[in-house]
This record gives C-alpha cells, structure tokens and sequence, in this order.
C-alpha cells in the first residue's frame, strides 16, 4: 500500500501527470505514492516525468484498464 | 505591478541562492480552440515538471484573456467591432478548421466532455494554481482597445516583445502557437 494515492481515473491527458506532480510535494522524500489512471497516454507520460524529475519509477502495472504508477520521492 | 524586466533581473540574484529553475515560454497569438487547447496543455504540464511556465498572449490569443462579462470592449468603432465579432474569453473560441459556424467548437467541447478532457477553462485556472505567469500583450491591447478591466484576473503586468524575446533567450523552452 502507498504512502501517498492518486486517483486519476477517468481525467485525460494533462491532468494524471498534473495531480501526480502536486500529490508529490505532499509527499515527504523516501515515500511512495501511487497513481491511477486510465488514460493509456499515462503509459508514456508518466514514466518519462519520472525519470526527467529524478523520482523512482518502482512499479508499473495495468488492471482492467486502470494503469497503476508507483513512485519513490526523491 | 513591477514590469516583467524588473523581476527577471530579481531572479537573476534569487538563482545565485537557490537552483536555477528551467524555462519554458509559449508564445499564444491565435485564438482558435485548437490552439488555446494545446497551449494551457503545454503549459501546465511545464509547471508539473517544475519549470517557471511563461504564457504570453498576444494579437488573437488576447482574446482568450477576455472577462465574460466584459461586454463590447474598446473605444474607435474599428475595436467594438472588433470585440462583437471576436468574443474570445475562454467560451466562444472558433475551431481553425471545420468551425461549421460555430457547431465545430460545440462538437468539440461535449467530446471533451465526454472522454473527460479538461476544458480551456478548466486549465487556465489550473495554470494559475501552478504559478504559470499569464503576460498580456501590451501592444495588443492598445491595438484592440481592450483595458485591463477588460480582462480576467490574477494576470502580470502587461508586457511587450522586448520582455519576451529576453524571457526566450534564457528559456530551454520557447514555443510560438
């Protein structure tokens, strides 16, 4: 279970990266925080946010169509 | 307000405290739907990768800034014209294509509705939440007689391309829309 959850379900590009950044600097350095998302975009977008912001991609899953990011703070 | 030149060279000394934030300019002269759209896309998705997002809107794009309730606007009858037959705000945007007189931007906005895109709306205040600076063009707004009372709130200082084009050479970003 995260520290942190982002439920994007259902918002389109921008927004999942958008909640994801702000959920983010909630979060204290070495806590994890997931997303959720259904747009497939988030696939790409998410991962290559991560790696530009320096935050750890640890998992990345797909359930029925819900995508699941789940993020380290740096 | 201080003008925009005096805060960048306030950030010039803020930099030497504190990591320099990357830039990212957009450039916003059209007025169409199709191009107000990706520009607030862009520009928050700017602010989510922590960069200093700068929107400057200009000619068309001004409109975007209109209040909607600034009724007809301007001073000569060129520019009250100009207000009646370019609306703007971020409610009646023509499409660029396939406008079909005005059912191509409805069309549009109730697909948005409902694949759950945000709206231009939506966005600017979302662009607002973020910090992303808002520079209405001064020059634009002499030209088209819109006042600042004419536009919504929460924007900088109107700017000119002066500012502009010394906002780009330290942007990473820069784009014209």
């Amino acid at each position: 279970m995260a520290d942190h959850t982002v439920d994007a379900r259902g918002l389109q590009c921008p927004m999942p990266v958008i909640k994801l950044s702000q959920a983010i600097m909630t979060a204290q350095p070495g806590e994890t925080v997931e997303l959720i998302s259904t747009d497939r975009g988030s696939c790409s977008d998410v991962p290559a946010w991560a790696a530009d912001m320096g935050h750890a991609l640890e998992e990345q899953f797909e359930i029925d169509n819900e995508f699941h990011f789940v993020l380290v703070r740096s | 307000m201080t003008s925009p030149v005096v805060d960048l060279a306030v950030e010039t000394k803020d930099e030497e405290a504190s990591p320099r934030k990357e830039k990212m300019v957009l450039i916003a002269s059209s007025g169409d739907l199709d191009k107000a759209w990706p520009v607030l896309i862009l520009a928050t998705t700017g602010a989510a990768y922590g960069m200093e997002v700068t929107v400057f809107f200009t000619f068309w794009g001004l409109g975007i800034l209109k209040r909607r309730d600034a009724g007809i606007t301007g001073d000569d009858w060129r520019q009250k014209m100009l207000s009646m037959f370019n609306r703007g705000t971020t409610e009646h945007l023509k499409l660029s294509k396939l406008n079909f007189g005005g059912m191509g931007p409805k069309m549009m906005k109730d697909l948005a509705d409902k694949h759950k895109v945000a709206s231009v709306q939506e966005l600017l205040e979302v662009a607002q939440e973020m910090g992303v600076k808002l520079w209405p063009c001064q020059m634009t707004m002499d030209l088209m007689g819109l006042s600042r009372e004419d536009l919504i709130d929460g924007l900088d200082a109107p700017a000119g391309a002066g500012s502009a084009i010394s906002l780009m050479k330290q942007a990473e970003i820069s784009l014209f829309i």
